[in-house]
């Protein structure tokens, strides 16, 4: 039946109910025909979609940050100027970028970075491995979750560097003392990221997975694990924190031994030579980790979940 | 007689009756309209017979499969496009790969959608969500289908569309379905027949057979909403005091 797209609208009704015209003839409601409905639906759709928008390079994120920098060191630079303090208590951003250069001419600098980052990564990964059942088995078993919710609360409060002592005395100056006071930050962290994800989630979406006939395993794979993505990603992002700090603090308390030489090493050994430049540079090198990591890693998976869940209009991200 | 609803009650832990004494039968490819005001154990109801919630009394036959259901908000997730929300309900169902894109292809381009299988949920209209959850619930492929308020959130101009195709669809599927709604006008345009429920306890306390010529005439129509009304209203009044 050919309907030419969108007539008048006198045109439209008697080809709307062309299989009753007898009727249609008679002033009573219209009920389009297939074709006819396939239209009104598409221009309705089309009406109430949001335009698509075009992405376009936002400047102000990379000048406003930069210039926020160099508004700092500006005033690092100033209050150096000032002469307050002895310069080898308080060096100048330039000392210590000419340290900076030093490290990096002598190899320190970059094998410091590398063995700190490996471990990092390496104890960021098992724990995600092992905290990421742990935490499905506990958001979706109640009685677990109620006798062991209070410990992993309770562990993310404690300090990971209470564990160092003890992981001296069972493992020695070893990496594996590194890696358990990394562990035992990042997994409590991890687990509650995805329990609070869990917890979150609209209760509809249980109704519609049962529904719809998901046995326990689908529903906690295919609708929980996902719809809890955004609170599991905080959870990973702390948890990386966690780990990061974890491994400096056990970093700088443990020296000796088996250990390579991290960035926590590199800044105790500042201490041990009182070499104000080498404390700062180390200090700089782990917070431009932190945020590079941030930047590099985090940031654009989480931009990149919410943006396909429609979560970023409006944020000030 | 694909539902059977004999004396069916269901009180809950503290006390009053939410349903008492419903009975009910369902035909086959029929479209009955539940229609009551608020408190009527309507969502109730419709969960006992999708199997969701046990009754406390009576008995029900229900298909052994279980029904297809769709709620009020289109409950899509987010994570997923609206082709991937049907895929996941065959999936479910264990349906292979192949089948699924197929099977999913033609339930969107059932509900008019073909062109936006790859859209995400917050992309889509109201209109166009509830369309993709109508797609949902075909693809569970249950003969029953149960609609809890579907279209009660959208303006009026949608809701007017999705009755139309929600009609065709019907009619193209030979789904029976029961759909719940507290609008007088959306059970006569759309029920075969309308079963008025009474509030606390809910109770089906009278029902109305709509017509083909309910449908052609709308003076007619006009005349059943009137009176529907009417009894629904004193159903309402009755609980002043």
């Amino acid at each position: 039946m050919p309907t030419s797209p969108t007539a008048a609208p006198e045109a439209a009704a008697p080809a709307a109910a062309p299989e009753a015209p007898t009727s249609a003839a008679r002033e009573e409601t219209v009920r389009p025909g297939v074709e006819d409905l396939r239209q009104l639906e598409a221009g309705l759709d089309s009406l109430q979609s949001a335009a698509a928008r075009t992405a376009r390079i936002d400047w102000s994120r990379v000048l406003l940050p930069v210039a926020a920098l160099a508004v700092l060191l500006l005033a690092w630079q100033a209050y150096v100027w000032l002469g307050i303090k002895r310069r080898d208590l308080v060096p100048g951003p330039l000392d210590v970028a000419g340290q900076l250069g030093a490290l990096w001419g002598e190899a320190t600098l970059q094998q410091a970075v590398a063995t700190s980052l490996q471990r990092g990564a390496a104890g960021f990964v098992i724990s995600v491995l092992i905290a990421t059942p742990l935490g499905l088995l506990l958001a979706q078993v109640a009685p677990l979750r109620r006798a062991f919710g209070p410990l992993i609360s309770g562990l993310q409060v404690l300090p990971s560097v209470a564990w160092v002592p003890a992981a001296i005395i069972w493992f020695g100056l070893s990496d594996a003392t590194v890696y358990f006071v990394v562990l035992m930050g990042a997994i409590p962290s991890i687990i509650n990221g995805l329990i609070s994800g869990v917890d979150q989630i609209p209760p509809q979406y249980r109704r519609v997975g049962s529904v719809l006939g998901a046995s326990r395993l689908a529903l906690t794979l295919r609708i929980i694990l996902p719809a809890a993505l955004p609170g599991y990603l905080g959870g990973l992002k702390q948890g990386w924190a966690f780990s990061w700090r974890s491994l400096m603090a056990a970093e700088i308390i443990t020296v000796g031994g088996s250990m390579g030489f991290g960035l926590g090493s590199l800044l105790n050994q500042g201490r041990d030579l009182a070499d104000m430049t080498v404390v700062l540079a180390a200090i700089l090198l782990i917070l431009a980790i932190g945020i590079l990591v941030e930047l590099l890693v985090f940031a654009p998976v989480e931009k990149h979940l919410l943006r396909r869940r429609g979560l970023l209009a409006g944020s000030t991200r | 007689m694909p539902v059977l609803l004999e004396n069916l009650g269901k009180t809950f832990d503290d006390g009053a009756p939410v349903l008492e004494d419903v009975n009910a039968s369902i035909g086959a490819g029929e479209f009955v309209a539940l229609l009551g005001a608020s408190g009527c154990g309507k969502s109730t109801l419709l969960n006992i017979i999708a199997g969701l919630e046990a009754p406390t009394a009576g008995a029900l036959e229900v298909p052994s499969d279980g029904a297809a259901f769709m709620f009020q908000d289109a409950a899509l997730f987010p994570w997923l496009t609206a082709r991937e929300n049907v895929e996941l309900a065959l999936t479910l169902r264990g349906v292979g790969k192949a089948e699924r894109r197929r099977t999913a292809g033609e339930l969107l381009d059932l509900v008019h959608l073909s062109g936006a299988g790859g859209k995400r949920p917050h992309e889509l209209s109201g209109g166009m969500r509830q369309r993709v959850a109508l797609a949902r619930a075909l693809a569970q492929d249950r003969p029953l289908l149960l609609m809890d308020e579907p279209f009660a959130a959208l303006d009026a101009i949608t809701r007017d569309l999705l009755h139309d195709e929600l009609e065709r669809v019907w009619q193209e599927t030979g789904r029976t379905i029961i759909f719940v709604t507290h609008n007088v006008s959306e059970a006569v345009r759309l029920g075969q027949r309308v079963l008025l429920l009474s509030s606390r306890p809910g109770r089906v306390v009278q029902e109305w057979q709509v017509t083909e010529e309910h449908r052609t005439n709308p003076g007619l129509a006009g005349q059943l909403t009137g009176a529907i009304t009417a009894r629904l209203r004193e159903e309402i009044r009755r609980h002043a005091h």
